[in-house]
């Protein structure tokens, strides 16, 4: 068989390529597993912590904490993740677990590292509050080819799927976990936080972020501060941010808060001072923001979104004319 | 051979410098390592103008612009004396001048806003009165994303109504002088949308009470929607009040006093 190679016809050689290339196409799909962990962190009450990192190659988007709650009605996921694959491996994850179905899948809000995991799991059990629908039918689409774009073939063969179930604020039962759905905004124009009262664990989504910055795209400042002086009154014994770590209290709520107060007098001061935007880019972070996480970005980022609006502020004190 | 030419060229160049006495020019090999710089520098300058490189004209811009839409520039080209014009351009823009200025009485600077099709250098030409070119510029690349996607853009029809309001505010800078800022309502059309025509401003000018002229802005297609301008007016030629005129290819006009 030494000379097996030279008696190969093409067409076989081909056949070979195309099977070797198949291999190595399976190998990269294996190679794309999230490696999800659910860690405990009440009665029937699973975390899985995303990297306090920006959306990467490496990462695949999973940048995000999901969780879910198992009740003797079905499971409760809340947040499904940035991709298809995600979604699936949350899945799977929660089979190794439980062998109760999963009944709800909840958005907490229409960015895309919350919710491009819906699409693996049942349609009928998907849920938001109605803004957050609304959010994902117009925006998720263009949300979803950012995401290939930011996480390459980690997004292979995700697709929006906006909830059919609009969820309204107030109490929820749901085999015998007593849920109070919290309907806010700041973060996005709907912000859903969702507070277990059997347990004490309040899912925050993005309203808050922990030892990692805030991201703001679509944030009202004033708003979101309001929101988060509401968090501040509820009481509960574990917090689950958006991004960052699970907290034992409501530190995570003051940093978010302080975090978006100085980033708010910065840019008004800048606007007032007359400061072009290329200055303002350059202003030194706050000493005590240089720990969070991708903080210097997440700066930056929030600057383009948020500064023409102040500039127009500062800009509309003095004269117009045509 | 070769090797002996590269020699002379660089002991000519090397002489060159040190008679104008700019040791920071750098006449070869772009610095931003474009592989669109040799048609730039065919396209933008006349074949026997002097192009020199020169870290001495700083082009300011986020190494990743957030939105493409609206991505902060500025350019100082104040480390020169006797600047006469400034033209930036973007080489991977699919119009490549952005804006041209003359600092008539200004600080030989602008800050302003563009768009940007693509992650490229944006570059400043700046020419002196010696009627040498000199560059400075910078890459910026554009992404987006996710939670770090741009904000929503407001397509309001509100501009029609608008078109060519000036909001401008002015400060007195701590280094002396004064620092303008003006917002101008205009869509910036670049007509590569398909069925929309461009439509840009395409001239601006600052001038003092009485009339003399301290700026003269060119814009192009790429600048951003509703631009923001900020230039600065050294003390000597500060003015009690300001006047901004200005026009669009379509022939619209726009007058504006800046007062305190
Ligand atoms: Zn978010």
């Amino acid at each position: 068989m030494k000379n097996a190679p030279a008696l190969l016809s093409h067409g076989t050689r081909s056949l070979i390529a195309l099977l070797a290339l198949g291999w190595t196409l399976l190998l990269g799909a294996a190679d794309q597993d999230y490696g999800l962990a659910p860690q405990p962190i009440a009665d029937n009450t699973w975390v899985l912590v995303g990297r306090s990192e920006d959306f990467s190659f490496t990462n695949g988007g999973n940048i995000v904490n999901a969780a879910f709650i198992v009740t003797r009605d079905g499971v409760v996921v809340i947040d499904s993740g940035p991709s298809l694959a995600y979604g699936q491996q949350l899945r799977r994850a929660i089979a190794r677990i439980t062998d109760q179905p999963v009944k709800w899948v909840i958005n907490t809000h229409h960015h895309p590292d919350h919710f491009l995991g819906n699409q693996a799991f049942d349609a009928a059990t998907l849920a938001a509050l109605p803004g957050t629908i609304k959010g994902i039918q117009s925006e998720g689409g263009a949300f979803n080819e950012n995401m290939f774009r930011l996480a390459g073939d980690w997004m292979a063969g995700t697709e929006p799927v906006a909830p059919g179930r609009a969820l309204a604020a107030g109490p929820l039962e749901i085999g015998g976990h007593h849920l109070e759905l919290i309907a806010l905004d700041g973060h996005t124009e709907a912000d859903l936080v969702i507070l277990d009262r059997t347990t004490g664990v309040l899912f925050a989504g993005d309203l808050v972020f922990h030892d990692r910055a805030p991201t703001t795209p679509h944030a009202d400042i004033a708003r979101w501060q309001a929101s988060l002086s509401q968090l501040g009154k509820l009481s509960f014994k574990t917090l689950v941010p958006g991004h960052g770590p699970v907290s034992a209290g409501p530190a995570p709520i003051r940093q978010t808060s302080a975090w978006l107060a100085w980033l708010d007098n910065t840019l008004r001061q800048a606007a007032d001072n007359g400061l072009d935007m290329t200055e303002v880019l350059a202003l030194p972070m706050a000493p005590e923001f240089r720990k969070l996480a991708i903080s210097q970005a997440e700066y930056h980022r929030s600057v383009g979104h948020l500064y023409p609006a102040y500039e127009l502020k500062a800009l509309s004190g003095g004269r117009r004319g045509k | 051979m070769k090797m002996f030419r590269t020699l002379a060229a660089l002991a000519m160049l090397l002489a060159g410098n040190l008679a104008l006495g700019a040791p920071k020019a750098k006449p070869a090999g772009d610095p931003l390592d474009s592989p669109r710089w040799t048609d730039m520098r065919k396209e933008m300058f006349p074949a026997k103008a002097r192009v020199v490189f020169d870290d001495r004209v700083k082009v300011t811009a986020p190494l990743t612009a957030e939105n493409p839409m609206n991505v902060p520039v500025s350019v100082d080209a104040s480390a020169l004396t006797d600047v006469r014009e400034v033209l930036v351009f973007a080489d991977f823009n699919p119009i490549v001048r952005i804006v041209r200025f003359e600092p008539q009485g200004a600080h030989p600077g602008l800050g302003f806003r563009i768009k940007l099709q693509q992650s490229t250098p944006v570059r400043a030409a700046v020419r002196t009165g010696d009627g040498t070119w000199r560059i400075g510029g910078t890459w910026v690349n554009t992404t987006g994303g996710g939670c770090t996607l741009p904000s929503a853009g407001s397509s309001s029809p509100e501009w029609q109504k608008r078109l060519g309001e000036v909001s401008s505010r002015v400060w007195e800078r701590k280094e002396g002088g004064e620092r303008i800022r003006l917002r101008v309502i205009h869509p910036i059309d670049t007509g590569l949308a398909p069925g929309i025509p461009a439509f840009f401003l395409q001239e601006l000018n600052l001038a003092d009470q009485t009339g003399r002229p301290l700026m003269h802005v060119e814009g192009y297609e790429p600048l951003a929607e509703n631009p923001v301008f900020t230039l600065d007016i050294p003390a000597e030629r500060a003015s009690a009040a300001y006047r901004v005129s200005g026009r669009d290819n379509n022939g619209n006009t726009l007058s504006a006093e800046v007062d305190k």
